[in-house]
């Protein structure tokens, strides 16, 4: 890993970093991984591959809901009329 | 003058049933030891303004005759846990004016039962961390010895419990969040099953692994509140129906522990894993059978972890962008608010956390790491099924060290996340574990040690937890 996957992965991440940031996130990904990596000698050829998460579906009922509008508005930092207000995206 | 020191979930129920007291001399008695102690130990973020009328709804209860186990008993919540109304920040900078939209699925049992909510306490940043020092808030201290760490990600819940700002309390465990402060603080701390308490109106980190665990000071606290939060939850797609959860406890097995001895072989004090084998004789004095077991894939239980909890929290943590809860920094265009809102509103952990966890599942090395993760996940969860034929306990030290010092091992974070190697296996396979005290260290530090059993075995632990208090 070296500085331009940093960058990249923050790019993904959506996450500014500063230079000082992105070399000590350099180093501490190279310790994790360092660490982790170990699971490259555990031998996994017989577990099947039905083991992964699945999604638990439920019908599309409308039902009553506690939530407020109100304070799920009042969180927003920025609304006009009711709707949450984003910068333009095209 | 209550006696807050013994107080339990029982004799207070009695006293408060007696009139020996009322709900709201109770809860003045905490909050007149949170006044004390609060300013130095920081387990608090915020003491709830609605306390003393939360306390009046609950001796209505008592007057009114429909009080129950947990009517008018004084509890600390975790701050990822959400009370409607009420800020709740994951001891994040992200989320420091988030207030909750509605009640946790845990907290609308609280409510009904008429227990007393005091407030939100302290936790590490999104609940990323051992010892409650990666909060925005500030650091939580041991009230053993204030310059030591109380444990995390929960350290505010377990300080709250042991320097008796708090009866009880909840927080949450991903990877022994709940049992290493426990362990810490000299506290009973139980990670139920996972899917037995919901986890509806929790702030996830990682929802594979996440369940809410309560906290006490003696077994029978946490077993109360355990049976109260377990039942099936609807909202939660994880939570596991109620006919589901019983299982026929295999009574041959009763007494035998399994001690996988070489997990320890290094990275133990010398001191815990002395105390570990005074504790293992006491048992055997008892009459149980310590057996020696191996568990090969469990070895790896950490370092599964963590690359499972970033994949999940990358993903998670997404949704804090700058645009629906409450932080937001300007930018010129769209994308330039996402990042500097999450540059500014995430501290050092949870970003470090994030970017792992977008390698690991990013195109040319999810094979490698992710999928390889899930499917040692597998093996190890295999093993201690499997493991549970042959005996009903498993036995280990709760963490391999002592409480350690305020602003150790934060610039080194796989030294901070070794302090839950014995935590993972539990997380990853979903079976239920218990924390207990066994003694302290010539420093006044408490010892601790764990029990996992099968799943949905939490009676088998709280079993074996009441005769361990007996013969500690």
């Amino acid at each position: 890993m070296n500085i331009k996957d940093v960058e990249n992965l923050a790019e993904l991440a959506r996450i500014e970093l500063t230079e000082e940031e992105k070399k000590e996130i350099l180093s501490d990904m190279e310790s994790i991984l360092g660490y982790v990596k170990q699971i490259e000698e555990v031998k996994v050829e017989d577990v099947e591959a039905n083991n992964e998460p699945y999604n638990v579906w439920r019908e599309d009922v409308l039902e009553p809901r506690d939530f407020s509008p109100q304070l799920i508005k009042e969180q927003f930092p920025d609304s006009q009329d009711d709707f949450l207000k984003v910068k333009k995206i095209l | 003058m209550i006696d807050l020191k013994n107080l339990t979930i029982e004799k207070a129920h009695k006293s408060l049933k007696s009139g020996e007291f009322t709900c709201r001399e109770l809860v003045e008695a905490y909050l007149k030891v949170i006044k004390e102690k609060n300013g130095e130990l920081n387990a608090y973020l915020e003491v709830y303004k609605n306390v003393l009328e939360q306390a009046d709804v609950a001796q209505k209860k008592f007057k009114d005759g429909n009080a129950t186990i947990l009517t008018g008993i004084p509890f600390a919540i975790k701050d990822n846990i959400l009370f409607e109304g009420q800020i709740a920040s994951a001891g994040s900078k992200i989320l420091e004016n988030y207030t909750a939209t509605y009640d946790a699925t845990v907290i609308k049992k609280l409510k009904n039962a008429g227990a007393v909510i005091i407030g939100r306490t302290n936790m590490d940043e999104f609940a990323m961390g051992s010892s409650t020092q990666t909060s925005t808030y500030g650091v939580t201290k041991n009230p053993h010895d204030i310059t030591r760490v109380p444990g995390g990600s929960s350290g505010g819940s377990a300080v709250a419990v042991a320097a008796d700002m708090a009866l009880v309390a909840l927080g949450t465990e991903t990877c022994g969040s709940v049992r290493e402060p426990s362990a810490f603080c000299g506290l009973v701390g139980l990670k139920p099953t996972y899917g037995a308490v919901s986890r509806e109106g929790i702030i996830a980190m990682g929802n594979s692994l996440d369940q809410v665990s309560p906290f006490g000071k003696k077994v029978e606290d946490v077993e109360i509140i355990f049976n109260a939060l377990s039942k099936h939850d609807p909202l939660d797609s994880t939570s596991i129906p109620d006919e589901l959860r019983d299982f026929k406890i295999k009574k041959q097995n009763s007494k035998r522990i399994g001690v996988p001895w070489h997990l320890f072989k290094e990275g133990v004090e010398d001191e815990v894993l002395e105390n570990f084998k005074q504790s293992t004789e006491k048992l055997k004095d008892s009459g149980y059978e310590i057996l020696d077991i191996e568990l090969p894939y469990s070895k790896y239980s950490l370092a599964v972890y963590y690359i499972i909890m970033p994949a999940e929290v990358s993903t998670n943590l997404s949704r804090f962008d700058g645009i629906r809860y409450g932080f937001s920094i300007k930018g010129e265009n769209l994308l330039e608010v996402y990042k500097k809102s999450r540059a500014q509103g995430f501290g050092k952990e949870a970003r470090r956390r994030i970017l792992l966890g977008t390698y690991v599942l990013s195109h040319g090395y999810y094979d490698a790491y992710y999928n390889k993760a899930v499917k040692v996940r597998e093996k190890i969860r295999k093993e201690i099924m499997q493991t549970f034929e042959k005996v009903e306990f498993i036995l280990t030290p709760t963490a391999p060290i002592l409480p350690f010092k305020l602003g150790e091992k934060l610039d080194n974070p796989v030294a901070m996340y070794l302090c839950d190697i014995f935590s993972a296996p539990a997380n990853l396979s979903g079976v239920p574990s218990i924390a207990l005290p066994s003694g302290m260290s010539k420093d006044g530090l408490p010892f601790s040690l764990q029990f996992m059993a099968s799943h949905f075995q939490e009676n088998t632990l709280f079993d074996i937890g009441k005769k361990f208090e007996t013969i500690r």
